[in-house]
């Protein structure tokens, strides 16, 4: 974001818009690339719970991927994964595709 | 319309009168840890509070740090916070100080001038608010107890102002004033909460609705803009001071201002001092006018901001000004007499300047001494350059 | 009836959790999830959290400004006073309360985080004066055993032989020799507090504990085993791993203390040696090359064998007697 005059923002430090960290994407850092290998998947939800970012998208408990805007690419997800259906592949692969 | 103020006048000491100050400001938190001289303060306060007589809450904190850093934590959440202190208890906090004043937070603090350590020392002078001259407080002194009670109160409204927003501390001179017995008038209790009214909480923690960050990580990017905002708050204090002064004498019938002038109108010769000492200075003033000597003093009420503009346009043309400093500055010259200095480099007849130093670690100051720097100045047999002593054995 | 893993991603599907994405902790750190866990829990159980953190990691990533990484009411002061910090906030809610000057109806969570740095060293005085005055505040520590913030120097939590920049595995020592402070046994020795232990492994006894530890009715304290991948010298995947040795090799044994009475809340029917916890780990690696390492990890063994005997004997010693 531009940054701003003294004039421009509030007092003492304080920020006042809530969870404005997700401007910033910690994604860029990935160099390990999360892949869900859905037909192994029991949507046990091990990956939702320890994801640190927040990276997993899962809609009413059923896992449904990863939000590559956020995952710093860990792996703790395909570690803590019962089934092994997450995969870690070099974002080196993914050169030039969206996401 | 003018309140009509019913006075009680009553004989106490001036750690009495600052904590019925805060009883009748009544703050939501107070957290406090005794250090002498300020002890009586929070006995004092204790007592209400076991008594009923305030709905405040006290933390009987484990240090000073706590002290100050459970009121951040409470003027954050959007309490109205007091505490108070003295030297080592001040230097402990001294961390937290600085926090305090940089979050914004409008805690009033009394200040119980005592010596800094060491060696070990119990007694008054100013090194330890001295220490916190940079620290982004807005620094009251008081002359006398019935000024240390009044500041008290005003210090409420001067912080929480909207344009201000700004800690501030009321300092009274250890044993002199918060030992000494003085009489002092004491307001009604509905005129005092009026006067104070509801504190205004600036995005408060406990508004789970707004949920806001309290001192994140401020780097180069905006550090340097958050600390010009406080300089900018500073000098609004300049302009809020007097409207909040002139709502305080309307109801109480005192006044006050950035300085008190005490027969300077025609004076050649101004001493200028903080605190209990004035009353010493306009005693031998008064001594040296009967003499046929024109002088005068200046007490500093506000010490920071430092009223540059104020001091500028009353001792342009003087002959010489005399400054008293009950602190020092090992290796630069005394805070209070480098600020006047500086102050009057700008005008267009500077004066010849004294300075002198004096009633370290509790040293009495008598009429002598002061009468001493008062004929310096008289002879024209003053040095910009040298620190004098006053009651100091060479 | 104690909530599932799958419920809580249903609850919190489209809810905030209260630490959002777009924090700066390094990749696969323990310390994100002990929130994410810690404040799950609170809002499940219809609280309003309001956090305060020490200085620290967590700090410092998540509040870079002008961004914030929390949704919930966030106060950081210092490094050493976050117990004193939110003693004032706690005290206020009280004040404002009881002068009706905030809203009715709302059940606050006053939480602490902090490290080991700003808990078992520089920060424990104010954590007692918390403690002992009884301020309704929720303490997570998140134990990365070292001061990690600042590049990996050695604290009162980082164990024996664990290589940091301040007591560094040298010719002559064998980096730190003393064991870690018993931090759970500083804090319980306070009158009427709840003190637990935690690993992010087990997470439904990690919920009961911050459930109980926000039902009690006094000060709380949650040790949260929180492995720090890049000074523990392991794998960015690790995290949950390690903390899963730790428990099974009786290095991080997991307990409850409740005015005074003991409940070892995980008994595995066999242990590992702890070598194996030690050996998982490149902070270790400099020991392990010493000639006195054996010792040194036997001298561990004895250790948190005797501990765990102990604290087996103060759950029966302790059993029905409560300080109050």
């Amino acid at each position: 974001m531009p940054l701003k005059s003294w004039k421009e923002i509030p007092i003492g430090g304080v920020i006042v818009t809530p969870g404005s960290a997700r401007e910033y994407k910690t994604g860029t850092w990935r160099v390990m690339r999360p892949i869900l290998h859905k037909e192994k998947c029991i949507d046990c939800m091990f990956c939702w719970l320890y994801c640190p970012d927040q990276a997993i998208v899962q809609e009413n408990a059923v896992m449904k991927g990863f939000n590559y805007d956020y995952c710093k690419g860990c792996g703790l997800c395909a570690k803590v994964c019962p089934k092994q259906a997450i995969e870690m592949r070099p974002e080196t692969e993914f050169v030039g595709e969206e996401g | 319309m003018k309140m009509q103020k019913v006075l009680e006048k009553v004989a106490i000491t001036g750690a009495e009168a600052v904590a019925y100050a805060m009883k009748q400001i009544e703050p939501d938190v107070v957290a406090a840890y005794p250090i002498t001289p300020q002890t009586p303060i929070v006995e004092y306060f204790a007592k209400y509070v076991a008594d009923g007589v305030v709905k405040t809450e006290m933390i009987p904190v484990e240090s000073e740090h706590s002290a100050m850093s459970a009121l951040v934590g409470a003027a954050a959440a959007g309490a109205r916070a007091m505490t108070a202190t003295s030297a080592n208890g001040l230097a402990l906090m001294h961390e937290i100080v600085y926090i305090a004043a940089s979050y914004r937070l409008p805690i009033v603090m009394p200040v119980v001038n005592r010596a800094l350590s060491g060696p070990l020392n119990i007694h008054c002078d100013h090194s330890d608010v001295m220490a916190e001259r940079d620290s982004g407080w807005i620094q009251l002194f008081a002359e006398s107890n019935q000024e240390a009670y009044d500041l008290t109160i005003l210090a409420v409204r001067l912080a929480e102002h909207e344009a201000v927003r700004l800690p501030v501390m009321v300092n009274l001179d250890g044993f002199i004033l918060s030992h000494g017995v003085e009489p002092v008038e004491l307001y009604p209790d509905e005129l005092v909460k009026k006067f104070v009214g509801e504190p205004k909480p600036y995005y408060p923690l406990l508004d789970t609705d707004h949920p806001v960050t309290w001192g994140p990580i401020d780097l180069y990017d905006y550090y340097f803009e958050h600390k010009r905002q406080q300089v900018e708050a500073m000098e609004n204090v300049k302009k809020v001071f007097p409207e909040i002064a002139k709502e305080f004498e309307e109801m109480f019938g005192r006044r006050y201002n950035f300085v008190e002038e005490y027969k300077l109108d025609d004076a050649d010769h101004v001493m200028i001092a903080l605190g209990s000492t004035n009353s010493t200075i306009k005693y031998v003033v008064d001594e040296l006018r009967e003499e046929g000597y024109k002088v005068g003093a200046l007490k500093i009420w506000m010490f920071r901001p430092f009223p540059k503009e104020t001091l500028q346009r009353l001792l342009n043309g003087r002959k010489t000004v005399v400054v008293l400093d009950r602190a020092l500055s090992f290796g630069a010259e005394a805070p209070l007499y480098e600020a006047v200095k500086s102050a009057l480099y700008e005008v267009a007849a500077r004066p010849l300047l004294g300075s002198y130093v004096y009633g370290l670690g509790g040293r009495d100051v008598k009429p002598e001494h002061i009468r001493k720097a008062f004929e310096d100045a008289i002879r024209g047999n003053l040095i910009a350059d040298e620190q004098r002593y006053l009651g100091l054995r060479e | 009836m104690p909530v599932n893993i799958k419920q809580l991603a249903q609850e919190f599907e489209k809810k905030e959790i209260g630490i959002t994405q777009g924090h700066r902790l390094c990749p696969g750190c323990g310390a994100p999830i002990t929130v994410k866990f810690v404040l799950m829990i609170a809002k499940h159980l219809g609280y309003e959290p309001i956090v305060g953190l020490a200085t620290g990691c967590l700090e410092v990533s998540t509040t870079v400004f002008p961004y914030t990484a929390w949704s919930v009411p966030y106060i950081h002061n210092a490094f050493e006073n976050v117990a004193a910090t939110m003693s004032g906030v706690e005290t206020a809610y009280r004040a404002l309360k009881a002068k009706g000057r905030i809203s009715e109806g709302k059940r606050y969570a006053f939480i602490a985080f902090a490290g080991d740095g700003g808990t078992y060293d520089i920060g424990l005085q104010a954590l007692s004066g918390m403690l002992e005055r009884g301020h309704k505040v929720l303490y997570v520590l998140y134990d990365n055993e070292g001061y990690m913030n600042t590049g990996n120097q050695r604290s009162g939590a980082t164990p024996p032989g664990s290589d940091t920049t301040t007591a560094p595995v040298g010719k002559k020592l064998p980096g730190k020799i003393q064991l870690k402070k018993n931090i759970v046994e500083i804090v319980a020795a306070h009158e009427n507090v709840y003190a637990a232990t935690a690993v992010l492994s087990e997470p439904l006894d990690f919920f009961a504990k911050v459930e109980k530890a926000l039902n009690f009715d006094g000060p709380s304290f949650l040790a949260v085993f929180s492995p720090c991948v890049r000074f523990w010298r392991v794998n960015e995947d690790q995290t949950v791993e390690i903390s899963k040795l730790a428990v099974e090799t009786k290095y991080w044994p997991l307990y409850e203390v409740e005015r005074g009475v003991y409940r070892v809340t995980r008994k595995p029917r066999q242990f590992r040696p702890v070598e194996e916890f030690v050996k998982a780990q490149g902070r270790f690696r400099r020991l392990l090359e010493r000639p006195d390492a054996k010792e040194i990890v036997q001298e561990l063994q004895e250790y948190v064998d005797r501990r765990w005997e102990r604290l087996l004997a103060l759950e029966e010693a302790t059993k029905d007697k409560p300080i109050r």
